[in-house]
């Protein structure tokens, strides 16, 4: 629904619009802002990787081993792994946080790996991208055989300094918010003591 | 005729009305006052799936082929669509409407009474399937407290009034208590072929989450956001976009 405004003289508008550009340009110099193309790039790499690793026919621990890899390239873990640990981020020490990321990337790439292998003889279409808010949407229709298609989205910033997705969403479910609550889950049945979800974390399939 | 309407008017009245009672959600929290209640159906619901449904969906893949499944299910959606026909009008949407009638016309005659979807195949006019609790969507009823329902799974105060409306005024079964019947007894392979096919899925989350309860109860809130803003062409269908992911960087970065 768009509502039509008549607020405000351009010249004004425009002085506030410069005003505001300079400050964030300021902010944040001297990284520019990520353009839908650089968004729309990165996902198309991580498509491609994906065609890749799912239709080589590689068995199945090495496919692992290939999507944590373009895990760990294409996605900023840290940011994802801290925000699925929740609070407790907050008051972990370094060296937990370093082991609760290196053991969430695998566990993250072993459960999406396997379900990406529903994937086979599918194709993922990179349809568009756009800035929402802070952050880029870049849409995907997934196309599986004999299968009504699903529709993708991948969240790309560069706030990180570098241009990386930092969530998966399959219609409309999110794969960050699924895993705050797994990850919130697993905490409280460990104790809440972070040690011990790390090791059930590397012991998980 | 008259009287179809007028009991659909009460049911919508009347559901309005349920709906009007429902508290305000927080953003992006889910409302879940019933979350005890709803945890035994929880759990009654994940007994009936391991005993009963995942085995039966499972044997009913193995057994039957592909066609003959994917026919079964066109025939349940098939007498689906009068009833997504009629909310697409309660809805004000007159080109959706007009599409599940061509589609409901197409697949009678050229699909064989539903069995095949030359609609969606052919003319590319894929399935827009619509029900009561999106009409209260689109007339402004909250969402209310979510809901997990024995049998019928997750749902909410809005989905539930929509869903007793729905089975209430489903325009096919007013053709014949023959039709209702077959409507009624189209949903089971239907919801098996589902269950089937989206296997590894459903297994993922029912199975083989830390928090089952919380995971379902996620998944299907953030689904149905979807699948509402969907309908709306302005926009691409993911609510509350920026808080999640800002939240992220503002911990990791604190000068911003």
């Amino acid at each position: 629904m768009k509502s039509s405004t008549t607020n405000s003289d351009p010249t004004r508008r425009t002085l506030l619009f410069a005003g505001f550009c300079g400050a964030v340009a300021l902010r944040v110099s001297p990284a520019r802002a990520l353009s839908d193309d650089e968004a729309r790039f990165l996902i198309d790499a991580v498509v491609d990787d994906i065609h890749r690793v799912i239709n080589s026919g590689m068995p199945i621990q090495a496919a692992l081993k290939e999507f944590e890899k373009v895990f760990v390239n294409y996605a900023d873990v840290q940011a994802i792994a801290r925000s699925a640990l929740g609070p407790p981020a907050r008051t972990a020490s370094p060296r937990q946080l370093r082991a609760f990321t290196d053991a969430f990337s695998g566990y993250i790439s072993r459960k999406y790996g396997k379900r990406f292998r529903e994937f086979k003889g599918g194709v993922i279409e990179v349809t568009d991208a756009r800035k929402r808010s802070r952050v880029h949407e870049v849409r995907a229709i997934a196309r599986l055989k004999g299968r009504e298609p699903l529709a993708m989205s991948f969240v790309v910033s560069d706030r990180s300094g570098k241009t990386l997705f930092i969530d998966i969403l399959i219609e409309g479910i999110s794969l960050l918010k699924s895993e705050r609550v797994e990850i919130g889950a697993l905490l409280d049945r460990q104790g809440g003591d972070v040690d011990r979800l790390v090791a059930a974390l590397n012991g998980s399939g | 005729m008259r009287f179809k309407y007028l009991q659909l008017a009460i049911s919508a009245v009347a559901a309005l009305a349920v709906s009007a009672c429902t508290v305000p959600t927080e953003e992006g929290a889910v409302h879940d006052p019933y979350e005890s209640l709803n945890r035994v159906s929880h759990t009654f619901n994940k007994g009936a799936d391991r005993v009963l449904i995942r085995p039966l969906s499972q044997a009913y893949g193995a057994t039957v082929p592909n066609p003959v499944r994917r026919s079964l299910s066109n025939v349940a959606a098939h007498l689906d669509e009068p009833k997504s026909m009629a909310n697409h009008v309660l809805q004000g949407d007159a080109e959706s409407a007009a599409h599940s009638f061509f589609r409901f016309l197409i697949n009678s005659t050229v699909g064989v009474a539903g069995l095949f979807d030359p609609a969606a195949g052919g003319l590319g006019l894929d399935r827009r399937q619509t029900g009561f609790g999106d009409t209260l969507a689109a007339w402004g009823g909250r969402e209310g407290a979510y809901l997990e329902l024995p049998f019928a799974g997750p749902s909410t105060e809005r989905d539930f009034v929509g869903l007793i409306v729905d089975v209430a005024t489903n325009p096919i079964s007013h053709i014949s208590s023959d039709v209702a019947i077959l409507n009624t007894a189209s949903t089971i392979p239907a919801a098996l072929n589902v269950r089937y096919e989206f296997s590894d899925t459903v297994d993922s989350v029912l199975h083989d989450s830390a928090d089952s309860y919380a995971q379902l109860r996620l998944s299907y809130i953030q689904s149905r956001k979807f699948r509402l803003n969907q309908q709306d062409p302005d926009d691409v269908g993911h609510d509350h976009f920026e808080d999640l992911y800002d939240e992220i960087y503002e911990e990791l970065y604190d000068e911003f």
